[in-house]
């Protein structure tokens, strides 16, 4: 087994590319898990993915169309809610189905999109640049700076949301705020560390943090710690096995969750 | 202090509802230091009430008249979930901006402890301590009594009592007539 290839300056900015997204993911996921949405991530990558792609079609940068198509699936949402009261979550199903279906279709009829659907879905760490690792630093400072302003709203619209409309706060401003958060926070994760590795990265260390936690902030660094330690192990070991990214990540954020969970129960809480 | 000067809140003719009405025309007012009670059997739109005042319920007709710049504070009557949320009990107290001192013994052992570690009536007095110390001018109440065990409710009654003291006005919606008889000033009843 080389090692040197550990070092190597080649993948050093793809390296820094994937560990922004190691640190927005996991935080922004806790918010998701607080709301119990934790299938948007699935469908705003999955939408994201169908932006880059109609991008590709028309010669537009991909980042732009990801971006496009995660703001866009944001206000579908927004609006689907407002206008179908009672069926939370069921925007998320729709996006999926959205996304899946402009996919498919467009890698169905383009030979060059099939090629860019793969890579978009199982991620393309390797072969980021340093204006990837520049707009996903950018965007990480951005977000983290927006969800501090946001993250009290977002707890108090949760747990007293009576409270927070009898102070007259909107709930809906600040979701959708979020949801823009999110959406954008994945559509340009997935031109990096793919679809699942970007859902990975946002379901899993939530997931773990979660079950062990006794606060708020503890369950903030707790998932950190966890969506970190997953990607620098995943970074190494696909190296080191010349084997995709994306997929290690993915097996062992899921074997940390089957280890945690298994653990917390033997333990006797949750 | 006159009585204008004294009122926090106005409800002329009002009534509300969602789809419908559910809450028949109604006035009342609130002052600084009342704690009024509003009873009625079930249906009457006792809660439909604070949601009107809320802003969170349709508003068919009359009108709601708040003093300018009026804090409301709103206990509601269903806690969300929150089984398998790493929050703890000082982390929910300290979002609405209250503060934990004072609260009972029982309690104050448990702050570090998450909220889905607490009996239900620890999680009740929980969230109407966070509502009711929380900055507010007006403080709406939703069956506060509920879960509580004699201790919880007695406690509470001090609270009301001190936070009313302090120039808050209270407005507590509940189905306990002894608890009313007790804690409130006046009393109305809905048809």
């Amino acid at each position: 087994m080389n090692t040197d290839v550990l070092f190597d300056p080649l993948f050093a900015e793809p390296f820094a590319t994937g560990l922004t997204f190691a640190i927005l993911l996991p935080l922004l996921g806790c918010y998701l898990r607080l709301r119990d949405e934790w299938l948007a991530a699935l469908a705003f990558a999955q939408t994201a993915a169908a932006g880059s792609l109609l991008a590709m079609l028309f010669g537009l940068p991909l980042a732009l169309g990801g971006l496009a198509a995660g703001g866009l699936a944001a206000s579908l949402k927004h609006a689907f809610e407002g206008a179908t009261r009672g069926a939370q979550g069921a925007a998320y199903a729709m996006l999926l189905l959205l996304g899946w279906g402009v996919s498919v279709l467009l890698v169905a009829n383009l030979p060059l999109a099939e090629r860019m659907g793969h890579a978009l879905f199982d991620g393309q760490l390797y072969f980021t640049d340093r204006s990837h690792l520049i707009t996903a630093g950018v965007f990480t400072i951005l977000a983290l700076t927006v969800l501090r302003g946001l993250s009290r709203r977002l707890l108090l619209a949760h747990f007293f949301p009576d409270f927070f409309r009898a102070r007259g706060l909107s709930e809906r401003r600040a979701h959708f705020a979020f949801d823009l958060l999110i959406a954008g926070a994945l559509a340009l994760a997935t031109m990096s560390i793919g679809v699942m590795g970007a859902f990975a990265l946002i379901f899993v260390p939530p997931l773990i943090a979660f079950s062990w936690a006794d606060g708020w902030r503890p369950a903030i660094l707790l998932s950190l710690a966890a969506g970190l330690a997953s990607y620098i192990a995943s970074f190494a070991l696909a190296l080191l096995l010349d084997q995709p990214f994306g997929p290690l990540l993915g097996l062992l954020l899921v074997s940390g969750g089957v280890f945690s969970a298994l653990l917390r129960s033997f333990l006797g809480r949750n | 202090m006159s009585e204008a000067a004294n009122e926090l809140l106005r409800i002329e003719s009002l009534s509300a509802g969602y789809a419908q009405p559910v809450l028949r025309p109604l006035s009342l007012q609130l002052g600084v230091g009342e704690i009024l009670g509003v009873v009625g059997p079930n249906g009457c739109g006792k809660s439909t009430l604070l949601a009107a005042l809320t802003g969170s319920a349709r508003l068919f007709s009359g009108q709601i008249v708040k003093r300018a710049g009026l804090r409301l504070s709103l206990q509601q009557q269903q806690p969300p979930i929150i089984d398998g949320l790493p929050f703890n009990a000082a982390e929910l107290i300290a979002l609405t901006g209250a503060t934990a001192q004072g609260l009972p013994p029982w309690l104050a052992a448990r702050l570090g402890e998450r909220l889905d570690q607490l009996s239900g009536g620890q999680l009740q007095f929980l969230y109407l301590w966070a509502c009711l110390q929380a900055p507010a001018d007006v403080v709406l109440l939703d069956e506060p009594t509920n879960n509580l065990d004699p201790e919880g409710v007695a406690f509470l009654e001090g609270v009301l009592q001190r936070r009313a003291s302090e120039g808050a006005g209270l407005l507590v919606v509940s189905h306990d007539a002894r608890f009313i008889d007790a804690v409130c000033t006046r009393t109305m009843r809905l048809q």
